[in-house]
């Protein structure tokens, strides 16, 4: 067995394993952590595929970024697991049912699939062989799909407005440093200067 | 060199070729780790020394001359002491935040390049692997945080990842309009970029992106004046209130390592890596002007905990979100604009 | 390499500058510029409905652009005119309600826009990524408006629930999506219909799940039953405002893009869709005429009654073909002149400082406000299909076309549930007509609701036998020069 055999075996079973644990932990801070593990070995994966530039954002973004907000939130919530589990029972003959016919439907489709030459002219791009997957990468995302890649910016700008619609509030009464305003200031509307005579104060 | 030591090796200890290729990788690994731990020492020294000597202080003169061996008193101090583990902790977490925050900081270490060729790892995109593991820096300190039960530690836990999530943005910002000016993610490309005397440096056509970065850098390793995450004054000790013994300094171990890289990041990036500043200087060996110029940002670094007071919570928000990040922005724009336009774009 | 046709974009283009500009305008000008963003706003729609017009005389037949990611043939030309009027209509009388109810921000507006802009890109989208990307961006505007009113718990219960609901569906449609992809190996929509046209397709079981799993996704969008479970909730609970804004242009452009997928992409296997079709019209008109029936709450009903109107559609596009296409065009354009003169009368329904939603307040409106009440009946009748109101040219449209594709047992439930609903929308005109006033609403000041509610009754009164026929003809053509 090569060494790339071996890690892929390493690193696939650490993925399968945390991403079973992500769902069996107990506690919710344990999930994300071990969701960032699968993260992690995913995205080893992917260097052993030779997509290392997918494999560091996947790490930056989604193990450095998503996660990290995510561990916050339920750092931060105290989220009652007794009342959750609450239904798991009376629900779970219908949970597995819909699993089960999810499970069926992919083992049928996957076991039915095979490469007909149509499709493979379909692939709209070649695989370039000469360059690296960066560059692929961004050749591919600034001509061809470049209005998806747009409208992707679209759909971040938009969740960004309803983000601060739902929550932005001015709460009166706080007192704030704006410091533009602080700035402004000249000694002529922040200071008044007096002479005092001696013994008699202001 | 890395090649002839090879091919002794197979010589003389009769290695087969991924043999000796293995054994290689290893005692570089080895080497690279003692070399770096050996730094940390001296630069906690270092940092204690500077600062004292700003505040007409002596700061630690007995253990060895000029009290160079404090670090390794301190170190051992620290490997003999109990690990105490709070009764309320959540045991796997709190031992396992130390060890991940300490790997994490060495494993950047792989893709520093010192020399010509002199590169443990040179991976095309090296620049995003530095930022990617940086990022995966902010776990050891939430995990810590959070499995130390105790709420200085949380509250400290959860400032220094928002601090660090706030903080990369720009970093990562910067990052890209470096890429833009040498059309590569390798960072021995980058220095290579920068051949031919200082003023080839990055530095000067990136000045202002070189600015954030050296303050986004004190931001992300928590070092004052943004060392909210352990602000004595209202957190006791941030998330390493709990910590005691190895586990403490292997956190120690790690920010001090991590702060190495940071220097070690802005020469590389921006003052030309292993580069002599004048072509005339070039029999000096590269590794050489690539530790003085980690020395020379690492006094940079201890001068400014010296002498700048720490900023208060929300004026560090503010200048991570509303100052920074539309500079940096500001920034990839227009150098991209002006890659665009003079057809310089890699 | 794809060389970068702007011409058949332009209006997307200028919607999303447009929103964009407003955007600033409105960060930046706070209180002051609120009308000029509204009105910004309005223009930006109306506008974008000119450049389509625009753009389809550059050239003629079907104009691709960034390399068949997206195209403008007249069928999208049909249905972003339809948008767009849909849009600014329902603009123009919100910002009263938004003004009494205290909501009114410029975000809301460019939200507005910004879902505009995405329901301009699913109607012209012929790729699956475009497909998944405009869906995105209109509903994730819509979900945010849902719970504009985010102080109110309904409100915001209402966000939530769309929310959740349409993540899931996004979900169910990627997956079908990576289903087609993977066996058609490209996801352009040309591509996909030549290996839906090959041989075996019909025993291709991975295309047909896929194709499965994207028609579900799409029905949650249009709110076909059975996944219409979050219609009435989220209708009752967003301002009506927003409600009138879901019930008109997006339910356009989900629909348009519906038929794109079925009639574009896999017009071939139309044996296989045609059942999902079926199944999904008969169940809304059953289910919808069945729950509508018990409704107190005006919105709810409305709600109920879109899941119907959305039965009929879908067994006009189940008839397939140009006729089914042409069918499914005209009676959209038809149903969001109703909805949207219904929902501009319920923003009239506002006494003691508060507004009403329930049935029983629209007692005896003869007598008190005789013109609106009259202009309710239109609506009322038009939406039941009674002859000689607008909506029974939609219904009879609709109903020809599945008797001439041989459904005529479809045609039947149809018609059964057409005269059932009469109950609902009746009882609705006999509590304004002949019952004891039961309340005194205020008088309307605000002439974007008092310009919808005089144009949607005219336009489906009688009269509207002179409209028949341009529509008509508009609605042919554009089904006639459907690209693919």
């Amino acid at each position: 067995m090569s060494l790339t055999a071996i890690v892929f075996y390493v690193l696939s079973s650490v993925t399968v394993l945390s991403a079973v644990m992500v769902i069996a932990a107990r506690n919710p801070v344990h999930s994300v952590l071990f969701l960032i593990l699968a993260f992690f070995n995913s995205a080893g994966l992917f260097v052993l595929l030779g997509a290392e530039l997918l494999a560091m954002l996947l790490v930056i973004v989604y193990v450095g970024a998503v996660a990290v907000l995510f561990l916050f939130v339920v750092m931060m919530l105290d989220i009652n697991f007794v009342r959750l589990r609450e239904g798991f029972l009376r629900y779970f003959p219908i949970g597995v049912l819909i699993g089960a016919v999810l499970a069926a439907e992919l083992v049928f489709v996957v076991g039915t699939w095979v490469l007909t030459p149509e499709m493979a002219g379909n692939l709209r791009q070649p695989t370039p062989e000469d360059v690296t997957n960066t560059r692929a990468l961004g050749q591919l995302i600034y001509t061809d799909y470049v209005f998806v890649f747009q409208t992707a910016g679209m759909i971040l700008l938009t969740a960004m407005i309803g983000a601060i619609v739902l929550t932005l509030r001015k709460r009166p009464g706080v007192k704030r440093q704006n410091i533009a305003q602080q700035l402004a200031r000249s000694p002529e509307t922040a200071i008044e200067i007096k002479k005092v005579k001696t013994g008699e104060g202001i | 060199m890395v090649e002839s030591f090879k091919n002794w090796m197979m010589a003389t200890l009769a290695l087969s070729e991924p043999q000796a290729e293995i054994l290689l990788k290893t005692s570089g690994m080895v080497l690279l780790v003692t070399l770096v731990m050996t730094a940390v020492a001296f630069a906690v020294y270092a940092d204690r020394k500077i600062w004292a000597s700003m505040q007409l202080r002596r700061g630690p003169n007995v253990v060895g001359p000029f009290g160079l061996l404090q670090s390794f008193a301190d170190a051992l101090k620290l490997f003999i002491k109990e690990n105490i583990i709070p009764a309320g902790a959540n045991k796997g977490v709190f031992l396992l935040a130390p060890f991940l925050s300490f790997t994490v900081a060495l494993m950047s270490w792989a893709v520093v390049p010192w020399d010509e060729g002199w590169v443990f790892a040179d991976i095309n995109v090296g620049v995003l692997y530095i930022f990617a593991v940086s990022s995966l820096g902010v776990y050891g300190i939430i995990m810590s945080g959070w499995a130390s039960n105790s709420r200085y530690a949380f509250l400290g836990g959860l400032r220094s990842a928002a601090q660090m999530v706030s903080y990369e943005v720009s970093i990562g910002f910067v990052l890209v309009t470096v890429i833009v000016f040498t059309g590569s993610f390798n960072l021995s490309d980058i220095v290579m970029n920068q051949a031919g005397g200082f003023w080839r440096w990055h530095v000067w056509p990136l000045l202002p992106m070189a600015v954030i970065f050296f303050i986004s850098a004190l931001a992300e390793t928590n070092r004052p004046p943004f060392d909210l995450p352990e602000a004595e004054a209202e957190l006791v000790a941030g998330y390493q209130t709990e910590y005691s013994s190895m586990t403490f300094a292997l956190f120690w171990l790690g920010e001090y390592a991590n702060i190495l890289l940071m220097c070690a990041m802005i020469s590389v990036l921006f003052f030309g890596g292993w580069m002599a500043p004048v072509p005339a200087l070039d029999m000096i060996p590269g590794p050489v002007w690539m530790f003085l110029k980690i020395c020379l940002f690492f006094f940079c670094f201890a001068w400014v905990k010296a002498s700048v007071p720490r900023y208060r919570y929300d004026q560090l928000m503010r200048l991570g979100w509303k100052v920074f990040l539309p500079l940096s922005l500001l920034g990839v724009f227009v150098y991209s604009g002006v890659a665009l336009l003079t057809g310089t774009a890699g | 390499m794809a060389t970068l046709t702007v011409t058949p974009v332009v209006a997307e283009i200028l919607l999303a500058v447009g929103a964009m500009a407003l955007l600033l305008v409105g960060v930046y000008g706070g209180k002051r510029t609120l009308s000029t963003v509204w009105t910004g706003s309005v223009a930006l729609v109306v506008l974008a409905g000119a450049a389509v017009l625009w753009s389809s005389d550059q050239a003629p037949g079907v104009q691709e652009a960034f390399g068949g990611m997206l195209l403008l043939d007249g069928f999208a030309v049909f249905t972003k005119v339809l948008i767009a009027v849909g849009s600014a209509g329902v603009l123009v009388m919100s910002r009263g309600y938004l003004v009494k109810r205290d909501l009114d921000r410029f975000e809301y507006p460019v939200l507005a826009v910004l879902s505009t802009l995405g329901m301009f890109i699913m109607v012209s989208a012929t790729d699956m990524l475009t497909v998944y990307v405009g869906l995105e961006l209109q509903s994730l505007a819509l979900y945010v408006l849902a719970a504009f009113a985010r102080d109110r718990a309904r409100s915001t219960e209402a966000g939530l629930k769309y929310f959740v609901l349409g993540a899931l569906s996004s979900g169910m449609l990627l997956y079908g999506i990576s289903l087609v992809y993977g066996f058609a190996g490209s996801t352009a929509f040309t591509d996909i219909a030549a290996i839906a046209a090959g041989d075996g397709a019909a025993g291709n079981i991975g295309l047909i799940v896929g194709l499965v799993f994207v028609l579900a996704g799409l029905a949650f969008k249009i709110s076909a039953v059975p996944f219409h479970m979050w219609t009435p909730d989220v209708y009752e609970g967003a301002p009506t405002s927003v409600t009138a804004f879901f019930s008109a242009a997006p339910k356009v452009a989900s629909m348009a893009l519906f038929v794109r997928i079925a009639m574009g992409a896999f017009d071939d296997m139309i044996d296989q869709w045609q059942q999902v079709a079926i199944f999904l019209a008969v169940a809304s008109m059953v289910v919808g005429t069945g729950l509508a029936l018990v409704q107190t709450n005006i919105k709810r009903l409305l709600a109920y009654s879109s899941i119907t109107h959305v039965g009929y559609v879908l067994a006009a596009l189940a008839a397939g073909g140009e006729a089914g296409r042409e069918a499914v065009i005209y009676y959209m354009a038809i149903y969001i002149t109703m909805t949207a003169g219904a929902f501009a009368v319920v923003l009239c329904m506002r006494q003691d400082e508060k507004y009403s939603e329930d049935i029983a307040d629209l007692a005896g409106l003869v007598k008190t406000r005789p013109a609106l009440a009259v202009a309710m009946g239109i609506l009322m009748i038009s939406l039941l299909g009674f002859p000689p109101f607008l909506g029974f040219w939609a219904k009879y449209t609709a109903f020809l076309a599945v008797v001439d594709a041989g459904l005529v047992w479809l045609a039947v439930i149809g018609m059964i549930a057409s005269v059932v609903g009469g109950y609902y929308y009746l009882r609705v005109v006999k509590l304004m007509f002949f019952d004891e006033p039961a309340a005194s609403f205020e008088p309307q000041r605000d002439r974007g609701v008092k310009g919808v509610i005089l144009t949607t009754a005219v336009a489906n009164s009688p009269l509207s036998l002179l409209l028949f026929g341009p529509l008509n003809t508009a609605a042919a053509n554009a089904s006639r020069a459907f690209g693919l």
